[in-house]
């Protein structure tokens, strides 16, 4: 393991230990996985508002009159599609279908994207983009400018309004606008990680903690709470959303993660997409399905899967769920048995405990 | 802080000796590290347990931790209210929370527990 010293750390690092938060390690950063306990933050998201340091995520940029047609290229969604201001979910996949990442691609301008990436893969993304840069758009490796700060919840949108002259209700679920917040020039974007409404701002790393401070203020009367990575991945684990390393990397596909969604196979050539192709005609042999645990008993990233008392698959994430007092997870079935209503045994310590095959998200919000 | 009639092992469990009736726990130390417990896996009564072998688990909401029985013995009452209160673990653990009654089969085997000066300069050296 590394030494602590080696671990990145976001400009919040302080924040967070003068907060009494519990640290870890999390691919390479110190990052907070709790403060007042995983169950109590989760609640905070669902029922009032809570703010999150994701500055750990890296940001990388393609600009340029190619920089539309370069990140088409190397994404599965189709990113000329979006509209200037507008945001949306997308695969990085390497030549044989597999995930390089999961990112979110934002278009800031006709030759602007900006592309929001996990922590522990931004130096392979922005390698892998500039392995495929043949039309010479310009990439830059842009986290280092940047922090991030979600503040997730149904109070979030009143928390944020308090501290920016951006009329938030006029940003649409999955745009952004560049503003200012707390007079600070912040990229706000109505997007997130937890299933709930809700706002991600990218700021400049020396405003973060200023601004932490002054997000933490405005939600005050609605209870905010800071959060950590624990209630970070059981909100999103509701709401079913793919953790990479989890439901997702190199050995799976975007057709097998039930992430059909994000591949436009009629935008024209990308990478993977000849690999998909033959994937989609020879038919998918496993695939990602939600469950529930009816036995006692809570399963857990990486447990065996048996399906009519033979081995079937693995859990991919496995949790209890906060919101919904039930043990959830997901996990890989043989393709034809991917679907709501099937009795499956989960190997918990050796010993099979049902769960059945459930329909996803798990959790889903009142609109 | 950590209650001076109790021994300890280096995984958290403490063990408390009344004749040859054994209490076994985890400490505050174990349940303040796990976070919310949210399950208890306990053994049956009757169960034969040798020191240091697997005792049973506990689980946070993001972590299972593994138990180990701080001595020999056959399991004499496990504690029942934990299947529905696992949190009195965190709330309790030198009291309320407590996971097994065990028949020792060698008291003595305590003294090769940690008291509770020994435990806490152990947990503080941990840190």
């Amino acid at each position: 393991m590394a030494s602590a010293s080696a671990l990145h750390t976001t400009p919040l690092h302080s924040v967070h230990h003068a907060l009494g938060a519990r640290m870890v390690d999390f691919g390479g950063w110190e990052m907070p996985v709790q403060y007042s306990g995983i169950i109590d933050e989760h609640m905070a998201v669902r029922t009032g508002v809570g703010l999150f340091d994701v500055s750990h995520m890296g940001e990388i940029e393609i600009r340029g009159p190619e920089a539309g047609a370069l990140a088409d290229l190397v994404t599965t969604n189709h990113a000329r599609k979006l509209k200037i201001g507008q945001a949306h979910y997308s695969g990085l996949l390497y030549e044989h279908g597999g995930f390089v990442d999961d990112i979110l691609v934002h278009k800031v301008a006709e030759d602007h994207y900006f592309l929001c990436v996990n922590a522990a893969n931004q130096e392979k993304d922005f390698e892998h983009i500039g392995s495929h840069n043949h039309l010479n758009a310009e990439v830059e490796f842009s986290s280092p400018r940047y922090a991030q700060i979600a503040i997730q919840g149904p109070r979030a949108r009143a928390t944020l309004q308090k501290l920016t002259p951006v009329d938030l209700a006029e940003i649409k679920y999955y745009w952004f606008t560049d503003g200012e917040v707390s007079g600070t020039p912040a990229r706000i974007a109505h997007t997130g990680y937890t299933g709930e409404d809700g706002f991600e701002i990218y700021v400049p790393p020396e405003e973060a903690q200023r601004l932490w401070r002054e997000v933490t203020e405005a939600g005050g009367e609605f209870g905010i709470k800071p959060c950590g990575l624990g209630a970070r991945n059981t909100l999103r684990l509701e709401a079913k959303m793919a953790l990479y390393g989890h439901e997702i990397d190199a050995t799976i596909s975007p057709l097998e993660a039930d992430l059909g969604w994000i591949v436009k196979f009629d935008k024209g050539e990308f990478v993977g997409r000849e690999a998909l192709i033959r994937q989609k005609e020879q038919g998918l042999t496993r695939k990602l399905v939600g469950f529930e645990m009816r036995g006692r008993g809570i399963a857990r990233d990486g447990y065996e899967v048996y399906l009519e008392g033979a081995p079937a698959g693995w859990v991919t994430s496995g949790s209890p769920s906060p919101a919904l007092n039930r043990n959830i997870g997901l996990c890989y079935l043989p393709a034809a048995h991917a679907q709501a209503g099937k009795t499956i045994q989960i190997i918990i310590r050796n010993q099979p405990v049902e769960a059945v095959t459930v329909e996803t998200p798990f959790y889903k919000r009142a609109k | 802080m950590v209650p001076e009639n109790l021994r300890y092992t280096k995984e958290h469990e403490w063990l408390l000796v009344e004749g040859d009736t054994g209490t076994v726990g985890i400490t505050d130390h174990a349940q303040e590290e796990l976070g919310d417990i949210v399950y208890v896996d306990l053994p049956r009564v009757g169960t034969a347990l040798a020191q240091a072998s697997p005792l049973g688990s506990v689980e946070s909401v993001k972590a299972v931790s593994e138990i180990f029985s701080p001595a020999s013995g056959e399991v004499t009452e496990a504690n029942a209210a934990l299947a529905d209160a696992p949190e009195k673990l965190n709330e309790d653990p030198y009291g309320a929370g407590w996971l097994v009654k065990m028949k020792l089969s060698d008291p003595a085997q305590a003294g090769s527990l940690m008291t509770a000066a020994e435990y806490q300069a152990y947990v503080g050296a941990e840190k």
